[in-house]
């Protein structure tokens, strides 16, 4: 939207602002279209969309109070936490209410003796390491947007990170949540509850079944001894053929981190990180656990990685951040090399890294579109920053083209559309790629057990926004699955 | 406003954590995310409004974010040419054209400034009843610092033993009339590491309190009459010893469009580039250093004060958590957004009081009185001195 054009269509919202204002503070219900339009994307700028109202609240109370008037009036709502997000999941709606959690970012308990701490959402993924640091504590998954990211947005992306590959995703160090329902209730869900796992049905719904807004995550006890390496190959073969000897030997590192040639480029650019000149690829391998074993481990590494022409080994802290700093800025690092761009999110089988790079490679040189690759190689998560100049006619639409290919590249290899980004309003309209219709009629039963209304956050994850009223019928022929004969139904 | 330069941004959020309005307040509006988003909307047509007007003047302009910022936005230009654009479009209401009349014709201006130096004495008691007429005046007065005898600079210091350089010094505004110590200090200091000092009577302002609030013509004026100084004392090196002024003078090209015609270094980065020779006597002191944003974020100097400190026998230096995040003193930011300043003063002064330590030292006289007064409000005292003066203190042998 540009200046002068109609304003969005918030007299529908008068009502519900009204009300907001009188159970709210004063500030913290913003409608200056100024203010507003600021909150129009998050870290996926392609997707825009001003919202109709913004709130602020500062207690788990006023964020169901708001939900409840947002019931009250039938008006949709998304929550959005510092706004870092990939996939859109916190693109405001016009019609409906941002909920921002950024002032609820207070610490309220560390329990270190059960390795838990009790956080509100807006607290940032590193204020928790942060926190607890001193004591030799640290909260595991390690997004690249760690200093800025909020918890309650790693809870519903279900975050990853360069760390993941050993110690699992955010769904693997979420203890307790409580959330507001998408009806307004305040309730917990705990790990330990007996029955369905709802609190894993939660994280990583991408704010469809509810808001959270105390989090119990669990602390791990930092590792006694840590070894960083970069090995620098003249070509990314020989790097994914170095990260599949790695695997193979039974060696599982904190992380395995590849980057291409313009990936470290573009970094080189930004940070001046010094990775080796003339890589073609650089592995970053990262060993911790008990001195002894990482010992060993780098021991056995050295052999693995005898075909890279430089090995460093990090010294201290200090020059184990230089060489994450090359890597942890590097999707930001890309505007340096290129005015636009997108930064894709895929996942494939090991095995199939080097098909899969091969054919992008191809299909970068197909549709002229620079691919700058980058990407969790340990667990295939890969992903490639597609460039474009936003100023060329016509380059917006193949650099789309590219990134659309790359995802049917990851499916047809077994793998999956999001690695940890999330679908969010960017990958909706490949979900059906990966699902059959079946399947995401099922999901959507699971949306509907929270959601009946169809309010908290509509239009991501899904491709067709079905209302729950239209909750889909009794199936006509056989299930998919049967027909195809993978199953059996008695 | 140059679109390019807010096309650089790709809204990744790395900027918010280390920008010390979001860190108070947590809104998209008040980060250099939002504040270049508002840019935008600005250059697409969107005339400035106040509430706008209010989230540029609410920037610090402590430069954390470029730092911070992967892509390479060059949020500092950015800041400067948006503050030149808000005086231009933006009508102040009176009393707040009044305040800011009266900062920007007294503080640039040593010779007023002096006229100050006998009633600052009152100034602590004259605080409530000036917090009343407008919060600017109080913030004013509740920062006075006690002024020590004024120093009359000779035009040459002469070097101690061998000569290795010679060099212009700065003595600044805010400098030169509130801490003429810290200049005194600056100055032997140089010249016991073998500095022949050139300190050239006429000096004004800098330009710098100008240029970061957005008043590019007075700036212009005042930077073309500190190049003719200098110039006219023929030294190809200006030692500085502010943060706010050297991180100004640094851009002096850009400002006046031409080279100023010698090379602008701060007192830090010149003495560890020149290297140690005089003799270091002990100072047993616990200390915590302060990185001013104009020093750390706009000239990328952290290592060097750090040594030259750690270069001192019987000095313990202590790192201040939270060292990036600005103490809210920020040029005149104390003066005209008072309440975000002091809270900001408050978190600086819970952080520096952590650390234990006896002494704050800083190089900028601005976060120096900033944190002192935060301090005291807290019931906390510090001792607070200029790199300058310990070093002085250390060389000489003395006590600080």
């Amino acid at each position: 939207m540009h200046a002068g054009d109609a304003p969005p269509a918030t007299a529908a919202l008068d009502p519900l602002t009204a009300a907001l204002r009188s159970s709210l503070p004063a500030d913290s219900v913003i409608t200056d279209p100024v203010r507003l339009r600021t909150y129009e994307c998050d870290g996926l700028t392609y997707h825009r969309a001003t919202p109709g109202v913004v709130v602020l609240p500062e207690t788990a109370e006023q964020v169901a109070r708001v939900v409840r008037l947002c019931n009250e009036f039938a008006v949709p709502f998304v929550a959005r936490g510092s706004g870092t997000g990939l996939s859109g999941g916190a693109l405001p709606r016009e019609d409906g209410v941002l909920i921002v959690t950024s002032k609820m970012r207070r610490v309220l308990e560390i329990d270190l003796p059960n390795h838990r701490a009790v956080v509100e959402p807006g607290v940032t993924n590193l204020a928790i390491t942060e926190a607890v640091r001193e004591q030799g504590y640290y909260y595991a998954p390690d997004p690249s947007s760690q200093q800025i990211c909020s918890i309650g947005g790693n809870v519903a992306e279900n975050s990853g990170g360069a760390h993941c590959l050993k110690y699992g995703f955010t769904v693997n160090h979420v203890e307790a949540c409580e959330i507001v329902t998408p009806d307004g209730d305040l309730v917990t869900l705990d790990r330990m509850d007996p029955g369905y796992d709802l609190l894993g049905a939660f994280v990583g719904s991408e704010g469809t079944l509810g808001i959270a807004t105390r989090i119990t995550v669990r602390l791990s006890r930092a590792p006694e001894s840590v070894t960083t390496v970069l090995a620098a190959f003249e070509s990314i073969e020989q790097g994914g053929t170095a990260v599949s000897a790695i695997i193979a030997a039974g060696i599982v590192p904190a992380a395995i981190e590849m980057m291409d040639a313009l990936s470290i480029e573009a970094a080189e650019a930004a940070v001046a990180c010094s990775y080796p000149e003339g890589a073609g690829a650089v592995l970053i391998v990262e060993l911790d656990g008990p001195a002894a074993e990482v010992a060993r481990q780098f021991d056995r590494l050295k052999e693995i990685c005898s075909g890279a022409f430089e090995l460093r080994v990090a010294a201290d802290p200090a020059e184990r951040a230089a060489i994450w700093k090359g890597r942890k800025s590097a999707f930001a690092a890309v505007g340096r090399i290129s005015p636009a761009y997108i930064v894709q999110d895929g996942v494939v089988p090991r095995t199939a890294l080097p098909e899969v790079l091969a054919a992008i490679d191809r299909l970068s040189a197909e549709h002229r579109i620079r691919v700058a690759n980058v990407f969790h190689a340990g667990d295939g998560n890969l992903h490639p920053l597609v460039l474009f100049d936003d100023g060329e006619p016509g380059a917006g639409e193949r650099a789309e083209v590219v990134s659309g290919a790359i995802l049917d590249l990851c499916v047809e290899h077994g793998g999956s559309i999001t690695g940890e980004h999330g679908v969010g309003v960017d990958k909706v309209r490949y979900m059906p790629r990966m699902f059959s219709e079946a399947d995401l009629d099922t999901m959507q039963l699971v949306r509907c057990a929270f959601d009946p209304r169809g309010l908290s956050n509509p239009g991501k994850v899904f491709p067709t926004p079905r209302l729950c009223g239209e909750v889909p019928g009794v199936r006509k022929g056989a299930h998919p699955l049967v027909e195809s004969g993978k199953a059996e139904q008695f | 406003m140059d679109p390019e330069l807010i096309d650089d941004c790709v809204h990744c959020g790395f900027c918010l954590p280390t920008c010390p309005t979001y860190v108070l307040w947590g809104e998209e509006m008040d980060s250099p995310r939002g504040r270049i988003h508002l840019m935008k909307q600005h250059v697409e047509g969107t005339p400035v409004t106040p509430e706008m007007a209010g989230h540029f003047d609410a920037c610090l302009g402590c430069m954390a974010c470029v730092t911070a910022c992967p892509s390479g936005v060059k949020y500092d230009r950015l800041i400067e040419q948006t503050r030149a654009e808000v005086e231009r479009a933006h009508e102040r209401d009176p009393r707040e054209r009044a305040v800011r009349g009266l900062v920007f014709g007294l503080f640039p201006y040593p010779r007023r400034l002096r006229l100050l130096r006998p009633g600052m004495w009152l100034a602590e008691r004259l605080a409530p009843f000036l917090e009343r007429a407008h919060p600017s005046l109080g913030a004013m007065a509740g920062l006075a610092p006690r002024v020590e005898r004024r120093q009359r600079m000779p035009r040459l210091v002469r070097a101690r033993g061998e000569r290795r350089a010679v060099v212009g010094m700065l003595t600044g505004c805010v400098q030169g009339e509130f801490f003429p110590q810290v200049n005194a200090a600056t100055a032997r200091v140089l010249a016991l590491e073998g500095c022949d000092v050139l300190i050239p009577a006429g000096q004004g302002c800098c330009g710098a309190l100008s240029v970061h609030a957005g008043r590019a013509d007075q700036a212009r004026r005042l930077a073309r009459r500190t190049v003719r100084t200098f110039r006219k004392a023929g030294v190809d090196t200006v030692v500085v010893n502010a943060a706010g002024c050297g991180s100004s003078m640094k851009e002096y090209a850009e400002l006046l469009g031409a080279e100023p015609g010698f090379r602008v270094m701060d007192l830090s980065e010149f003495l560890v580039e020149l290297g140690p020779v005089a003799e270091r006597h002990p100072l047993p002191f616990a200390v915590a250093y302060h990185d001013a944003c104009h020093l750390a974020h706009a000239q990328g100097i952290r290592a060097q004060p750090r040594e030259l400190l750690r270069g001192i026998p019987g000095l313990e230096l202590r790192e201040v958590p939270e060292a990036a995040i600005c103490c809210g003193s920020a040029g005149t930011y104390n003066i005209f957004q008072p309440e975000a300043a002091r809270d900001l003063g408050d978190r600086k002064a819970k952080a520096v009081g952590s650390t234990g330590a006896e002494l704050l030292v800083s190089a900028n006289p601005g976060c120096t009185m900033q944190i002192a007064a935060a301090m005291r409000r807290g019931g906390a005292t510090i001792r607070v001195a200029h790199t300058a003066e310990v070093l002085d203190a250390s060389l000489r042998g003395v006590s600080l």
